[in-house]
């Protein structure tokens, strides 16, 4: 009984924090998202109207909002893939049998993980800039010309993927290391003496064994790529023409530049329920791989 | 291709990914050294004509940067004590000592990780309005000072402690708290590292809470005084350089110095169950 009463006091805390601060938030974020909340509201409480699905309803109808999410929808669809592919690869040579200093390496891709998001877009805005930054310069060598990375609206998602690919890489290329070592070395020396070669071990034997692997680290990156916020706000503050706008960056606006947050929240939920759907769709599919 | 071909092509690309992840940190040291406007010249320099530390005078002289270190440095550290000590407390409890009701509030838990943070964030901020709390440090600490994530990696951690010698403890007449003290704290310490630097390092480079709830200048955190100087002084690429060089430099420093640990983090978050 004793420890009962233990366990309790033990974990009281920080349930009490977790429930104060993000379960109760959460359930209200749901309550908030079906009223007007506004700057009225916010003065006095006593203006808050109920207006049900309205605020889903005209962001359903709002074109910067479709804008947002398409911004969002790019990001993540060719973002996720390259940043999995470059964690992937970074993964096989530095646990390659062949490499040396595969610590420094692996210490050296990993990096960027660490340092803070608004200093490093701080730093690329200035590598991408359009006369003095070394992107072109370096695009010059091979003649092409140069490309206004951040103020043309065609370039400044991808300018923006290829910084987030550079930032994040590393921190799936630790998984993927350790799921590689976790694959039974006797596969490979069965493969090898029926004569297999190195594509054949890495199609028949690597990339089917890292399948589990795959599809965790591909929910939790298009999580995380759903976030998008901070570089958008630092490289672009959201343009040009809205091109840089994700789902977060609109929710930010509406709440905290325009105070509506009925709005902002509904913004809110909306971002977890892509999010949950495409998780939802992700597993299916393996499960459909897998099953075939 | 023969073993030697393939190690040669293989440190090339090597040497080749790595010249690109490194390239950015140590430009940015570099033109942090320049003079004012050096660096805005076709084609840009590589390294400072002549190192100066001026930038770094003009950030610690006229930009208060001394006070966003400070405030950066104490904000991180606070979240991060106070969380370890609740994280810790509730992680044990969950491995190790049957109460009432731990097995749904564990699912429960585990269910809330999908949920994104930022769901909360607008109710959070009224909250903390209605607390009187928004522009003080309290809104920041107070809702990091426990976590699902951190409950759960010390709860797998603590699964390892052997029962026995918490029953030992238990007959030889030591109290619940005495035990956490003297058996458990200790046991837990690789995993409380993990969890500390995973903490600092997430508290030092959070960047749209602290943007929402601290608005007033005195109170901003490093990567919010660096957001709003790059805004105001988009010309002055040397001082940005030196600005994001003080940013990145402490948690590059503490990454490289418990390496290990944090890898073990990402590990064990990663497969959860």
């Amino acid at each position: 009984m004793r420890v009962g009463y233990a366990g309790w006091a033990f974990a009281a805390p920080a349930l009490l924090i977790i429930t104060v601060f993000f379960f109760v938030p959460v359930l209200s974020a749901l309550i908030v998202s079906l009223t007007d909340f506004d700057l009225y509201a916010l003065a006095d409480i006593r203006n808050l109207r109920f207006v049900g699905l309205d605020n889903y309803r005209q962001l359903l109808h709002a074109p910067q909002f479709w804008r947002a999410v398409a911004n969002t929808g790019y990001f993540v669809a060719v973002g996720v893939p390259l940043s999995l592919a470059a964690s992937l690869a970074s993964a096989l040579l530095v646990n390659s049998r062949l490499a040396y200093f595969s610590a420094f390496f692996r210490t050296a891709f990993f990096a960027p993980v660490v340092t803070t998001l608004v200093a490093v877009a701080v730093v690329w805005r200035y590598l991408l800039h359009t006369r003095y930054g070394l992107i072109n310069y370096a695009l010059a060598h091979v003649g092409i010309h140069p490309i206004d990375w951040l103020g043309d609206p065609h370039w400044a998602l991808p300018a923006i993927i290829l910084f987030a690919v550079w930032k994040n890489f590393g921190y799936n290329m630790v998984i993927f290391m350790a799921a590689l070592h976790s694959i039974p070395v006797d596969l490979y020396e069965a493969a090898r003496l029926d004569g297999a070669s190195r594509w054949q071990e890495l199609g028949r034997i690597t990339l089917p064994m890292l399948r589990p692997t795959l599809l965790l680290v591909s929910i939790l990156t298009v999580a995380g790529y759903f976030q998008l916020f901070a570089e958008p706000y630092v490289m672009t503050q959201g343009g040009p023409l809205q091109s840089t706008v994700s789902v977060l960056y609109f929710m930010y606006e509406e709440g905290f530049k325009w105070w509506n947050l009925g709005s902002a929240s509904a913004v809110a939920f909306l971002l977890f329920l892509m999010i949950l759907a495409v998780t939802a769709l992700q597993v299916r599919l393996t499960r459909d791989a897998q099953a075939r | 291709m023969s073993v030697s071909g393939a190690r040669v092509l293989l440190h090339a690309l090597l040497l080749g990914a790595a010249a690109i992840t490194l390239f950015p940190l140590l430009w940015m040291l570099s033109v942090s050294f320049m003079a004012g406007g050096e660096a805005s010249a076709f084609p840009p320099p590589l390294l400072p004509a002549h190192g100066t530390l001026a930038n770094y005078r003009q950030l610690f002289g006229q930009q208060n940067i001394g006070r966003y270190l400070t405030n950066s440095l104490s904000l991180a550290a606070m979240t991060t004590l106070l969380s370890l000590l609740l994280n810790s407390l509730a992680g044990y409890a969950f491995a190790k000592l049957h109460f009432r009701a731990r097995e749904p509030l564990l699912r429960v838990l585990l269910a809330a990780l999908v949920i994104p943070s930022q769901v909360a964030m607008l109710p959070l901020f009224l909250m903390m309005k209605w607390l009187g709390l928004v522009n003080t440090y309290a809104a920041v600490v107070v809702p990091a000072m426990a976590g699902i994530f951190g409950v759960f990696l010390v709860r797998q951690y603590a699964l390892t402690i052997p029962d026995e010698l918490l029953e030992a403890a238990r007959i030889d007449g030591a109290s619940e708290l005495r035990i956490f003290t003297s058996i458990v704290l200790p046991a837990l310490r690789p995993i409380l590292v993990t969890l500390g630097v995973f903490t600092f390092l997430g508290s030092w480079n959070d960047f749209m809470w602290p943007l929402i709830v601290l608005t007033d200048q005195g109170l901003y955190t490093l990567p919010i005084a660096l957001a709003t100087l790059s805004r105001e002084h988009v010309q002055d690429n040397e001082l940005m350089m030196a600005g994001a060089v003080l940013t990145v430099l402490p948690v590059l420093a503490l990454f490289l110095s418990l390496q290990r640990y944090y890898i073990r983090g990402i590990l064990m978050g990663s497969v959860k169950g």
